[in-house]
């Protein structure tokens, strides 16, 4: 599904990701750990389109596709999902209409006709469920006011409504108490299934008791050093990123 | 210029769609203007004496009056001898029904989206449609009638009920008040009356539509509001010209009149002609409007969505004479490319417990200009009287600029006068976040401005704030791509 092939790439100047390698196939879930600042955020920027991230070097292939050639919102609609670390405030747009013209612009994509209104409501009821957002977020502006946690229960509602085929989760955990972290998991849980694919982007290895990933890598700065099964992220949470640190510090 | 400053530039570079022009036989005073022009205009309308004496009062006060400077537009030197005053659809008899309207002008309208037919109007809403200098139709008179309500072009109201348009002409905005309020007065040819009686709430939303036709014409329209005791309307007008080279003066009065516990919902979607991405052409916008509470509990508020004109110049100002009477101004007005803005409001206080509200949204892209100007007054006498103004500003890309005068008087302690403002710019954080979605970046900042503009924009009736919707994004096109 997503093939990433010696990717580079720079931002203002500076080269932030040093050739990564990464092959993701349909029903996979991928977790990347990494001490802060060796560039999970920028590989996840990366690839859904950013403009001031520029890539020097290497390939990313999406279900064959160059996906250099897309634009971020083309990207979207071939079904690349972000949850955003720190998701955007629009003020004066609801969830409703924001989320309503995204749907519609997927469905355009695949050459479908917009949802109406009756059925786009009774779509947002049934997956707010699934992330246990409340219907009254529905006419509320698009994360303004919301907390962090909520912001981020957003984002994976977003994500059910879109039914991304690739959904990149960008510390999706950090700032989640306990209960929300179920909630988001159960989310995630709810709709995996084996033609859809994440990439699991976390600094802690607790998200992964609940999203259980088939592969872990480890990037530091700017490079997978490690790969591994989940014992990885056990092995990580108990030893820490300092042995990481220590071992590949020539790079 | 970064890849986002490209996509804006682009999108505010929309294309106007209703720049088409009206093939139909006009009539026209002589060029410029003397008293035999303004001789020619009353004498076109049959008006009585006491018109014309208003006209010729105000049309040698005029000619005493400097053109005012003190305003943050610019623009060259207006000829004033080089306008038609004056410019009607020829027409042999005036139609006696909708059905007798030059097909050419109603196929004007229907482009326009304004059916002049009553049946296919959007129920609930009653158009006076004005081409140039004169009222073409008028639609549901009758039933308005029926409740006692005169909803007419104010060259009938002149002759038809010559007392109302005596009493009440020129007694929010006298002649003497500005240059362009002396020069309309002068030579004002159409507009629409409305005259709502004591009690009667207006069963429908009562409309006029602007169109500017001939060239070399000015439009110089006047309209009258009288709400009597404990009466109400809501009164939206709308307005677009054709696509020309040449800068064509628009110089309007609006006088709105509440008597004791009455309330006027005035509500504008103006999109004249903006001139080309060059700054070539357009309309030039300069409009006094004014709305006088005079009696206890009444209210009036101003509505507006701004998105055309070369240069937009005007303050719809409430005088809160009455005791608790209400002011409110809700205001978006965007520019683009080489438009130039300057428009807010006055909210003067007179009477005791009076209340105003100001809420403006200025959005400038390409290389426009956007001011927004308003003077809060409270008068010795307003005790506990109270304003709050919130003014916001939005920039797309970085080279428009944005302004604001916001001049407070304050001759009374116990008022309470509040003023917020912000200016912002849409992020690209904002952008990326919709694209992601799979919103392209065009659909995305006009939501994101419709999302800013949104607090005014609910204050209209509900079918024009979806127009008034696609407006803002229509007029956006170009600044972003
Ligand atoms: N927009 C940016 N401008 C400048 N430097 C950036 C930008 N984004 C990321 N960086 C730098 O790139 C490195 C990796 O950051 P990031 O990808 O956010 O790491 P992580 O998500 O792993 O914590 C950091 O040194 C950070 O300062
Ligand atoms: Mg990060």
């Amino acid at each position: 599904m997503l093939k990433i092939n010696n990717l580079h790439a720079k931002v203002e100047g500076n080269e932030i990701l040093h050739g990564i390698n990464l092959e993701i196939n349909p029903g996979e879930i991928h977790a990347i750990m990494g001490p802060n600042g060796s560039g999970k955020s920028t590989l996840a920027s990366v690839l859904a389109g950013k403009n001031e991230y520029e890539v020097t070097e290497g390939s990313v292939t999406f279900e064959g596709k160059n996906i250099f050639e897309m634009e971020p919102e083309i990207r979207s609609r071939e079904g690349i999902f972000l949850a955003f670390q720190y998701p955007i405030e629009i003020p004066g747009v609801s969830n409703a209409n924001f989320l309503r013209t995204a749907v519609n612009e997927h469905r355009k994509h695949k050459g479908m006709e917009p949802m109406e209104a009756g059925d786009f409501l009774k779509l947002m009821r049934e997956r707010a469920k699934l992330v246990k957002i409340d219907p009254k977020f529905f006419s509320r502006a698009v994360n303004e006011g919301f907390s962090g946690g909520e912001k981020k229960r957003n984002e994976i509602f977003q994500m059910a409504m879109l039914e991304p085929k690739l959904s990149i989760l960008d510390e999706t955990d950090s700032g989640l108490d306990i209960d929300a972290l179920r909630i988001v998991s159960d989310g995630v849980n709810a709709l995996r299934n084996e033609n859809n694919s994440f990439l699991v982007i976390t600094h802690y290895q607790r998200l992964l008791n609940y999203i259980v990933p088939d592969f872990v890598h480890v990037l530091y700065n700017g490079q997978i050093v490690k790969s591994g099964t989940k014992d990885l992220a056990l092995e990580l949470e108990e030893r820490g990123y300092d042995w990481i640190k220590e071992e590949f510090k020539t790079i | 210029m970064t890849e986002n400053d490209k996509i804006i530039d682009n999108l505010t570079q929309g294309e106007y769609k209703y720049g088409f022009t009206t093939n139909i036989e006009q009539e026209f005073s002589p060029l410029g203007l003397n008293e035999d022009v303004i001789r020619f205009i009353s004498e076109k309308k049959n008006e009585p004496q006491f018109m014309l004496d208003f006209r010729l009062k105000a049309y040698r006060y005029w000619l005493k009056m400097k053109e005012p400077a003190w305003q943050k537009v610019h623009y060259p030197p207006i000829d004033y001898q080089n306008i038609y005053y004056y410019a009607a659809p020829k027409n042999k008899s005036k139609p006696k029904s909708l059905e007798e309207i030059d097909p050419e002008i109603r196929e004007t309208y229907k482009k326009l989206g304004i059916p002049l037919e009553e049946q296919k109007l959007l129920a609930g809403i009653a158009v006076d449609a004005i081409m140039d200098s004169v009222s073409v139709a008028t639609t549901f008179k009758e039933k308005l009638n029926e409740v006692g309500i005169i909803f007419c072009p104010i060259s009938e109201a002149i002759i038809d009920y010559p007392e109302l348009v005596e009493k009440y002409l020129g007694s929010v905005v006298p002649y003497t008040d500005n240059y362009f309020a002396a020069l309309n007065s002068a030579v004002f040819s159409d507009g629409s009356f409305v005259y709502i009686p004591k009690g009667v709430r207006s069963p429908m939303e009562l409309s006029t539509y602007f169109r500017i036709n001939a060239s070399q014409t000015g439009q110089f329209e006047r309209t009258l509001i009288v709400a009597e005791e404990g009466a109400y309307v809501s009164y939206l007008e709308g307005c677009t010209a054709p696509m020309r080279d040449e800068n064509q003066l628009h110089a309007a009065i609006v006088e709105l009149y509440a008597h004791k516990d009455a309330s006027i919902k005035y509500s504008t979607v103006q999109n004249w002609y903006p001139g080309d991405k060059q700054g070539k052409g357009g309309i030039y916008n300069f409009v006094t409007k004014r709305g006088l509470c005079e009696g206890e509990n009444s209210k009036i508020s101003w509505t507006q969505v701004e998105t055309g004109s070369a240069i937009t110049w005007k303050y719809p100002s409430c005088i809160l004479k009455g005791k608790n009477s209400v002011g409110e101004f809700y205001s978006v007005a965007m520019t683009n490319n080489y438009q130039q803005a300057d428009t807010g409001t006055k909210m003067t206080h007179i009477g005791e417990g009076t209340r105003s509200r100001i809420v403006s949204k200025g959005i400038s892209a390409g290389k426009s200009d956007n001011s927004y100007r308003g003077l809060v007054r409270i008068n010795k006498k307003a005790e506990n009287s109270r304003n709050y103004t919130q003014c916001d500003s939005l920039l797309i890309g970085s080279e428009c600029g944005a302004h604001t005068f916001p001049y407070i008087e304050v001759e009374n302690n116990t008022a309470v006068v509040e003023h917020e403002a912000t200016t912002s710019k849409i992020s690209d954080d904002s952008i990326f976040y919709l694209n992601q979605r799979g919103i392209s970046t065009e659909d995305a900042v006009g939501m994101i401005v419709n999302g800013y503009a949104r607090e005014v924009i609910m204050q209209l009736p509900m079918e024009f704030a979806v127009e008034a919707q696609k407006l803002l994004a229509i007029s956006l096109e170009g600044s972003v791509g």
